[in-house]
């Protein structure tokens, strides 16, 4: 791949010594991206929700039991070279690795739900339209324009609210910037704006004078499942060693913190 | 033409070449995919300009700032304030999910006027002019026959101008019973009172504190203002502040904290007092304040080594002595320690003595009016309104008993609601107004409450949405939405800074409703006489713009002023030994235990049923929207059961699994609840959510599990007749 220095990787960087799991980042996203909702939404793996939060527990009984809250965003993995878990085996090129931001794309109308990608992904990131979407009566005109509802046969995601950077990148386009850099303020996902805890940082990876370029290297970071060599571009940071080990499966002698060989 | 192996194979082997170097497949597979992905109704939301309305949040009290993004006039999505002080851009769940409130099916669309029976949910829909003549002609009577004092409003909370008219509106009709939602801020109200010799709230410099021990109240839970509350959170984990949180269950704060201190439910204040015992044991309490600053410390002192050590604390609380000294030693050795209490998000105001024995706390530290500690909060003063014209049938009913009996020497809490169910008789309330409040889904033990309002012959409700209490009224007389309608918010519960926002309408009503407060003025304008010289205003907005007088048009930019601070006075009191008054048997306190003894005996109910609060379930005047309830976990609710939270060793007790039906009783009630095992709750409890169970507030919301409000009934706090129940005694059986 073409080391480009234009060439962003964007990406997060979660506190989840901070995060309260309260839940705001998750109606954040539905709000902003036109998810749709259905009576009964108590069945997750059915249930849409591009950001969740999960709660991990420690495994210990009555009063040493402890809980931790973990955002789920899509990883946007880089893989090797861009080969993401699901774009190797989208057989419609419906989802890709953009080289130029990082972000791994969903195009609905691409989709014809056949579903390898989500047997593909493993952080259940991705939700297949088992149902049309239907708004209550009114509820439609709450729906945005800069975001595509979804069919009834496709599968989506997390796009790292990608039509932000399209609005930050034709306003510095507008404004004859150099390179139509797109500054930190300018493109922030919507679950990173709402957090009430400031528990989401968001941002180029690559860019030194981005904050997640440095809390990525917080000695307490880690990825989901990152030895499976996804290469996950969600870095969360906890203090607690367990939460920390609930990151990965690990052996009982393994320690955390070790980074995957073929890296 | 015979068909020979040669011909048959050429045939098949070439129509297999055929049709994939044709395009046909690819071409069908296109357009299946676009076939099965056109379909007229999945909707194109139109586009347009994109421009932003400064405004505030009115869902909770918190006061939160709040942008709402439009599409040319249609409001698409609400965010964060940026720079607001309360919420500087950050939002909780509710607030984001505001539009469906909006757009919401349950919403009243026009004044309706009741036509079957009670609850029934049979209306006809009446003209404004006949709603509010049908009122009048209502008020109009009552006082003509010299009963002004049996008309009673229930308003969410005493702040903003709308809740202020209603009480405006009350006492120039004649009548005192102005009673609001009770929260734990009416039994700190007392506290401060006689503490610190203010009755107003007190305001927590939780930014500036390094140690915080909560008795259970929710930080991290919907306490006080959550979007602020979550702020400060991250300050203290930033500046490594310690957080200690006393409670029976592992919540999201005990969670969040430090350390987690599991208690006996209900005997937190003893903990506290175990707490003063072994600081004052150890004389390591801030000398310069307990000499010069206080008053009553021997009484109290003599309270606490006699009835509350160290050891009877542990025996009652359940703690270990060593944790309850080491508690004590490390509150008291912090620059800037906090005690605060109120459980979950404060919704019961609970016993005054464990307010009073938790603030005596902050007062050993010495940590009161300074930066980092505990303040006495101004009260609001910019409601600055003509004195109200008294008639003399006003005069006579005002000088009648209040229904509920607060403010009496027996009940010297403002308002006492809980009391309604036990002291309502016929003829004591006639007309009873309902606003921004939904007290038959809130209240604790509803169905006494429910039973109470149907002796009230008139129910008036001002609600936006077919609530619960909406649905068992007479008459309805619809609220604009919070996006509809101004209103001021005024940021109180443990805030350090005053901050007052300003609700504005973000598009044009999209219904036949109208503004409480201009429906009161018009209700006062034709009442007449008096009444209408108290209300002196064209409609709600000028009698806005005249409160806020020359901050006006500040509030309408920019969304929000800031009062004052709370100044750091020292050590100045109201009392009237003009010093902090440590609480003592005589006063707001009784000896040991001192605890409140909740319904049900031990033998019928061996288990404790307590309530819990979530941010991800809205308990208050509105219930969850269609986005937040999707949030909520399937541990919580699944299908439409509520899950209990219950300890893996109490269900195999039982003979239940996870995941199985029981049968839950209380002395309040029965229901039939799934079981969640939980390692983070005490045995021999079991935990419900508040804000599931509803039986209004539209299909995404209603019929879904059970609430909790219905299984518990109130306990009557000796010392201030406030609803101090923290739980009911329960039974569980398999089904």
């Amino acid at each position: 791949m073409k080391k480009d220095h234009k060439n962003k990787k964007y990406g997060m960087v979660i506190d989840l010594d901070k995060c309260t799991g309260c839940g705001s980042c998750m109606t954040a996203c539905m709000a902003e991206n036109n998810v749709p909702f259905r009576e009964d939404e108590s069945v997750k793996t059915l249930s849409i929700t591009w950001m969740r939060v999960y709660k991990l527990k420690n495994g210990k009984s009555f009063p040493d039991a402890d809980i931790c809250y973990l955002p789920r965003t899509c990883m946007h993995c880089e893989g090797h070279h861009g080969h993401a878990p699901c774009v190797s085996v989208c057989p419609a090129t419906a989802t890709d690795y953009s080289s130029e931001t990082g972000i791994v794309s969903q195009i609905y109308t691409r989709c014809f739900g056949c579903r390898y990608c989500m047997g593909a992904c493993p952080y259940h990131a991705r939700y297949f339209n088992w149902w049309d979407p239907v708004w209550p009566d009114g509820m439609k005109k709450m729906l945005s324009p800069n975001v595509s509802p979804r069919m009834r046969g496709v599968v989506e995601k997390c796009s790292f609210c990608f039509h932000r950077y399209q609005l930050a990148k034709d306003k510095a386009f507008a404004e004859h910037r150099e390179n139509d850099e797109v500054y930190e303020d300018e493109y922030q996902t919507a679950c990173t704006q709402a957090c009430p805890s400031g528990a989401i940082t968001f941002g180029d990876l690559n860019n030194p004078d981005h904050a997640v370029f440095k809390l990525k290297k917080d000695p307490h970071a880690f990825r989901l499942l990152e030895r499976l060599g996804t290469n996950p571009k969600v870095y969360y940071v906890s203090s607690r060693e367990w939460v920390r080990r609930a990151g990965d499966n690990y052996l009982k002698h393994e320690k955390t913190g070790l980074k995957p060989k073929h890296h | 033409m015979k068909i020979d192996r040669r011909s048959f194979l050429s045939c098949v082997i070439g129509g297999a070449a055929g049709t994939a170097l044709t395009p046909l497949p690819w071409k069908i597979t296109d357009d299946i995919s676009i076939w099965t992905q056109n379909w007229p109704w999945t909707p194109v939301p139109a586009d347009g300009e994109t421009n932003y309305v400064k405004s505030a949040c009115t869902l909770c009290p918190g006061g939160c700032g709040i942008s709402v993004r439009k599409i040319d006039e249609r409001p698409i999505k609400i965010e964060g304030m940026k720079g607001h002080p309360v919420n500087d851009g950050g939002i909780c769940s509710h607030g984001l999910a505001g539009l469906q409130l909006l757009y919401a099916e349950q919403r009243i669309k026009t004044p309706l006027k009741r036509t079957g029976k009670r609850g029934e949910g049979k209306w006809e829909a009446v003209s404004w002019d006949a709603a509010i003549a049908e009122v009048v002609k209502n008020l109009k009577g009552l006082r003509s026959k010299g009963r002004a004092n049996t008309i009673a409003s229930i308003t969410g909370t005493d702040t903003g101008t709308v809740n202020r008219l209603v009480k405006r509106f009350l006492t120039a009709y004649g009548s005192p019973n102005y009673m609001t939602i009770p929260s734990i801020q009416d039994a700190y109200e007392l506290a401060m009172e006689s503490m610190h010799g203010s009755k107003t709230l007190p305001s927590f410099d939780f930014d500036n504190a390094d140690f915080i021990l909560s008795f259970g109240a929710g930080l991290l839970d919907g306490w006080g203002s959550p979007v602020s509350m979550f702020k400060t959170n991250s300050i203290w984990r930033d500046n490594k502040a310690s957080m200690v949180q006393v409670e029976p269950r592992l919540s999201n704060t005990a969670a969040k904290s430090d350390q987690w201190v599991p208690v006996n439910p209900g005997t937190e204040a003893a903990l506290a007092m175990g707490m003063a015992c072994a600081i004052i044991n150890d004389a390591a309490y801030d000398r310069n304040f307990v000499e010069n600053h206080s008053h009553g410390f021997d009484k109290f002192k003599k309270l606490v080594t006699t009835d509350y050590t160290p050891d009877k604390a542990a025996e009652i609380t359940g703690i270990k002595k060593t944790v309850i000294v080491a508690l004590a030693k490390k509150f008291i050795k912090a620059a800037k320690p906090i005690a605060v209490c109120g459980r979950g998000k404060g919704k019961v105001p609970g016993t005054l003595n464990e307010v009073v024995a938790v603030h005596a706390l902050n007062a050993l530290a010495g940590n009161i009016n300074k930066k980092g500690g505990v303040f006495t909060s101004p009260a609001s003063d910019h409601m600055k309104w003509p004195e109200i014209s008294i008639d003399s049938v006003a005069k006579a009913g005002l000088d009648k008993d209040r229904i509920d009996q607060a403010g009496s020497k027996k009940y010297p809490a403002s308002s006492l609601l809980n009391r309604l169910p036990e002291v309502l008789k016929k003829d004591l309330i006639n007309i009873l107004f309902v606003a921004g409040a939904n007290p038959l889904y809130s209240m604790a033990d509803t169905k006494a409450l429910n039973q109470a309002f149907e002796k009230i012959p008139m129910i008036i409700s001002f609600s936006s949405y077919m609530d619960e209490t909406a649905s068992a009224a007479d008459l309805i007389l619809p609220n604009h939405s919070c996006m509809e309608r101004y209103e001021d918010v005024c940021s109180k519960a443990g805030m350090q800074k005053n901050v007052i926002s300003l609700a504005k309408p973000v598009i044009p009503p999209l219904f036949n409703t109208k503004n409480t407060g201009d429906v009161i003025i018009e209700i006062a304008e034709q009442m007449g006489g008096q009444i209408k010289d108290s209300f002196n205003w064209n409609d709600y907005e000028s009698c806005l713009a005249e409160t806020f007088g020359d901050k006006w048009d500040t509030l309408l930019e920019q969304g929000y002023i800031t009062a004052e601070k709370c100044k750091y006075t020292g050590e100045a009191f109201n009392t009237s030994s003009g010093k902090f008054e440590f609480p003592d048997s005589g006063k707001a306190f009784i000896p040991a235990p001192g605890l409140i003894k909740i319904e049900g005996d031990e033998k019928s109910y061996p288990l404790i049923l307590i309530p819990y609060d979530s941010m991800r379930l809205a308990s208050g005047y509105t219930g969850d929207t269609p986005f937040a309830i999707k949030t909520v976990e399937d541990f919580v609710l699944a299908g439409k059961d509520s899950l209990a939270e219950i300890n893996p060793k109490t269900a195999a007790s039982l003979g239940i699994g996870n995941g199985k039906y029981a049968i839950l009783t209380t002395p309040k009630g029965k229901v039939r609840i799934k079981l969640n095992l939980s390692e983070g709750i005490m045995p021999g409890l079991i935990a419900i959510p508040r804000g599931l169970g509803h039986s209004a507030g539209g299909r995404f919301l209603a019929d879904k599990g059970v609430n909790v409000n219905e299984l518990i009934g109130t306990v009557e706090d000796p010392v201030s007749g406030l609803n101090a129940a923290w739980g009911i005694r329960a039974s569980l059986k398999k089904t």
